[in-house]
Parts: structure tokens; sequence; C-alpha cells
């Protein structure tokens, strides 16, 4: 079985979801590729190599993949695509962004937010908002999976001794131009790879109190998430949302403080090992998948754990 | 620039889903329906722009059986011009779903095409890409605003680490995330007004579609419950069995 993963990264830098993707993609078969697709992105490359088990990177390394853009990026990875059993990638912004529009190019399905690979041609995936799950199986011959990071546990990267291959093919983008981006800047760990996160909703009023949650991420080495209320409240930038719409997560610990609990909100971190709730409506649905609630004030209990963590590491 | 938008019936927001008890799948007998909200986002998004004077007539399409009419009546009183229901009884696949709208975008010559990123029952994320790649589009997926120029469109979209701002030449797909716009309230004339606005059926086999699916659904299962766990009364408390659980 040859598979194909896309590596998801910046030009500088591998994102951890690759890692996660390639650990999934181990329960399929043993001869994996990577494509890297972007512009000056040899530093990538390097790291795609240490990837275990990895045995080729495929390298397109052109100005023309600068911004990975869906257009010329789904023709490239449908050019080379088709000589495998499987094209997989991680079930991010940019893994969803590019990769269904590979498989309308290759006319064949695709199965999304993989949790579970049941055999070579089975999968489960959350449907409804995680509120059931789907066990499918899919027809065509190759095979396009988008997988659920929080499901498959990273890899560690070892030595870097996969072997490179330039691809020299450069595909123009006609149809559109990367303008300008955005990014949200934090010392913080990212939302999906956290061990802990904090993460705050509607009840912290203001996002200047927002800030108190940083307090408490800080002293947890956490990082900050938000409920959609929050967010569309404009109490926190959209890429905090955890969410059925917005990042699933699944840490070690996840603080849900003023959060209500709202289904689409739980979908987004039922899945982590530990939570915690606080709030003071006692009857708010997060207490039901809490491990531990606190139902009172957050703005008392808030600096009271601060106090707490400084004790605990004085 | 005409505008066509793609409305999904789907289970309400709202319902408590139900799976079956035979595996094969979620209740939606005596379940309220609706449009998907991606949808209506869809939707008001394209009546802002006829209203601004850059579109000159919305069609809203929907795929699936006779109850479709109702979530076509729905975009219409929001404001699109006509609608037209593919009928069909099968499942359709997103990749079915995408040839369909393929076929009446380029029968309709229409220049944008907004979907709904998702659909909230089956969330596969997918329909809106895979037209642009049948088209040979540009797609705006996930986007949070967009703006009309002279020979494209300026989209701003949702990413994981922030916001990125593209520029796509018309014809172009755009999908919509949540925070596009706040799809209006639909008043009583409208809900009146939009009886009387064209609403044809065609068959998905006039489209000349292959609609076979091309993923079978072995079982539906109900997911894992995760118990209620205990009240705490102290700080210090939930300090140290967080402590003892190791994770602080």
């Amino acid at each position: 079985m040859k598979i194909l993963i896309i590596a998801e990264h910046d030009n500088q830098a591998l994102k951890q979801s690759t890692h996660h993707t390639v650990s999934a993609a181990r329960h399929l078969g043993e001869e994996i590729d990577v494509l890297v697709m972007g512009s000056q992105c040899q530093k990538v490359v390097e790291k795609a190599r240490a990837l275990p088990q990895v045995k080729k990177v495929l390298a397109a390394d052109d100005a023309v993949y600068e911004h990975q853009l869906a257009e010329n990026g789904a023709a490239l990875v449908a050019e080379i695509g088709k000589h495998y059993d499987y094209v997989i990638t991680g079930a991010t912004t940019s893994g969803k962004n590019l990769l269904p529009r590979v498989a309308a190019l290759l006319d064949v399905a695709m199965i999304g937010d993989v949790t579970e690979i049941v055999s070579a041609d089975t999968f489960a995936r959350p449907i409804y908002a995680g509120n059931a799950m789907a066990t499918v199986q899919a027809t065509d011959n190759i095979k396009l999976l988008s997988i659920r990071t929080t499901a498959f546990p990273a890899v560690k990267e070892g030595s870097a001794d996969a072997a490179v291959e330039k691809i020299s093919q450069a595909i123009a983008n006609n149809l559109s131009r990367f303008e300008s981006q955005s990014l949200t800047k934090s010392e913080r760990p990212e939302l999906t790879s956290a061990r802990v996160i904090v993460s705050g909703g509607r009840g912290l009023k203001s996002a200047e109190n927002f800030k108190l949650l940083e307090e408490l991420a800080d002293r947890l080495g956490a990082a900050v998430g938000a409920s959609r209320a929050a967010v569309d409240a404009g109490f926190a930038p959209n890429d905090y949302q955890v969410g059925q719409t917005g990042k699933v997560v699944a840490p070690d610990l996840y603080i849900a403080i003023g959060i209500s609990g709202a289904i689409q909100h739980l979908a987004g971190m039922k899945d982590s090992k530990i939570i915690v709730a606080i709030n003071n409506d006692a009857e708010a649905p997060i207490f039901q998948i809490a491990d531990y609630g606190l139902v009172g004030d957050l703005f008392k209990i808030l600096p009271e754990m601060v106090q707490e963590l400084d004790k605990v590491h004085a | 620039m005409k505008i066509l938008v793609s409305v999904k019936r789907v289970v309400d927001y709202k319902a408590v889903i139900r799976v079956k008890s035979d595996g094969s799948g979620v209740e939606t007998t005596n379940v309220k329906m609706s449009m998907n909200p991606f949808d209506e986002i869809a939707v008001e998004e394209a009546v802002r722009l006829k209203e601004k004077g850059a579109a000159t007539e919305i069609i809203a399409v929907s795929i699936g059986g006779d109850s479709c009419q109702e979530t076509l009546r729905t975009a219409l009183a929001m404001g699109a011009d006509r609608a037209i229901l593919v009928k069909t009884d099968v499942e359709v696949q997103p990749l079915a779903a995408a040839k369909i709208l393929a076929a009446l975008t380029n029968q309709e010559s229409a220049d944008l095409v907004i979907l709904g990123k998702q659909a909230i029952d089956s969330d596969n994320n997918q329909t809106g890409q895979m037209l642009a790649a049948l088209l040979d589009r540009p797609q705006g997926t996930f986007a949070s605003k967009v703006e009309l120029h002279d020979n494209g469109l300026s989209v701003t979209r949702e990413i994981d680490g922030g916001l990125e701002t593209l520029f796509l030449n018309l014809p172009a797909v755009v999908t919509t995330d949540l925070r596009l716009n706040e799809p209006r309230y639909i008043s009583l004339p409208n809900i009146v007004k939009a009886k009387t606005k064209p609403l044809t059926t065609v068959t998905a086999e006039s489209l000349n579609v292959d609609l076979a699916p091309r993923v079978k659904t072995v079982k539906v299962s109900a997911p894992q419950k995760r118990g209620a766990g205990v009240r705490l009364e102290s700080v210090a408390d939930l300090i140290n069995r967080l402590k003892q659980a190791q994770v602080i």
C-alpha cells in the first residue's frame, strides 16, 4: 500500500498535525512518502525526512507554491497522488481546503475527520457534531483521508534518513492570489497540540477579563481557548475557538471557565482526558461531562487558583 | 452578476440527535428540520450583495426530496429571486452534489456560487471545494469577509492560525464561515411574497450526473458517553486532585 501524506507547514516549520497524520498512516501501510509543497522550504524538508517510517520526501519547492493555495496545489497533489493508494492530510483548515479539491480532480470520494482506522478501506468519523459516529467504507481505488489529529498520538522525529526527491513541476495559479495574512502571535503552545488548555466563555464578560485566563494559562504552560459565544462577543480572536466549527482538541487537562457547554462547544473538547468546569450556574450542561466542577463566581475562583498554583510552585 | 446559492435541509441544530436502533443512521422522522445554518449565511451574503447592487439575480438550489421545497421557500423569503429543486430520493454524497451544482452553475451561467462550508449533519466540508475543482474556478473557503471588486473578490478566510485574505478572479466559489454575517429575520410579508416566486423542479437524472455513492455507511452508532464527575467545594481541593492526576 503506497501512502502519500501532505505535510503541513509554513515554509519554516513542520506543523505537529503532520506528526499525527503519519501516526494514523502507519495503521495503513509501511510505504509512506511525504509531499512538502512550498517555497524556500528546505528546513521543512529536512524535518520531514526525520519522520519515522517515511521512505521518501517529495520536495516541490517553487515560488508558485509559496502560499500553498488550493488552486494549483490541488492540481499538483492530484498529479502526484494518482500513483498512490492513499492521500492523507490532517483535518486542519489547510487539509480541509485542499483535499476535497484533489478528490474532485481525481473523481474519487474523500473521507474527512477520520478518528479510527478500522481496516484498509473502513474508517470511523464523527457526524452531527460528534453526536453520532459513522463507520464508512470507501469504494474508490485511491482513498483520500483527512485525519482528526487528536485521535492519533504524534510520532516523534528520529534521524533525517528519508530520501529526497525533487518535484520540478511548477503549476502556475491563474485563478487566485494571496493578499495578506494576520496570524495571532502567541508565546503559548498551540491549541491543537497543548497538554493543558484554559478556555473561556461568555461568563468572562469582556476582552479585558480574558487576560485573567492568560495569567492562569501562564502558570500551567497552557494554551488559551474560547467558546464560540466568547469569540462572537469579541472577547477572543476567532482562531481561539474550540468546537464543532472551530478547533477540535483533546488535551490532558481542559479547564472550561464561564462556558455553559453548548453542544457545539462540547463537540470540540469532550475527548479531553480531564475536564474541569467552573461556572456560576450549577445547571450549566458543561457540568454533565466535567470530571471536576466548581460552582461559583469565576472572578473570585480564578485569582484563587493563580494564588494556589503560586504556592505550589513557590 | 448572477449568484447561485445551495441550501441543504438538515436536522435543526437545536434538535436532539438520536441514533436509530438498527445502526443504519440518525432518526429524522418527527424531528424538526431546517436550513443548514451555514447555508443561511450563504443566502444572506448573496442577498446583501444584491442589495448593494453588485448582483442581479440570486438562484437558490436544493438537492433532495419534495420536503426541500420548504427550505427553498425560506431562501426565497430571505431574498433569493427563484429556486430550483433537484429532486432525488437517493443519498447524495459531496462529489455527486458538487457535480449537480456544477451542471446547474454552467446551465445558469452563474458568476459566483456561495455555499455553507459544511452541513451540520454529515459534517463533510467538501462540496464547495469539489465544485470549484469541477468548474476550474478559484475557491474562497471558510469566508469571514467578502468584498467585491471590479474583476474579482477579496475573501478573508478563517484559518487555524488566524486570518488569510485571498483575491479570487471571477467566476468563483465561496464557502461561508460563521462570522461572515448574521442572517436576517424573515418577515411575514416576505414569507407571503416567497410563495409567488418561481420554484422549478428538475430531476437529478436530467442533469446527466453520476449519483452512485462512493462511500458506503457500514453503521452509525451513538458516541461513548462521558459521565459527570464530582462537584468540589474549594479551589485547594481542585488543585490537589489535579496534582494527584499528574496533569499539573
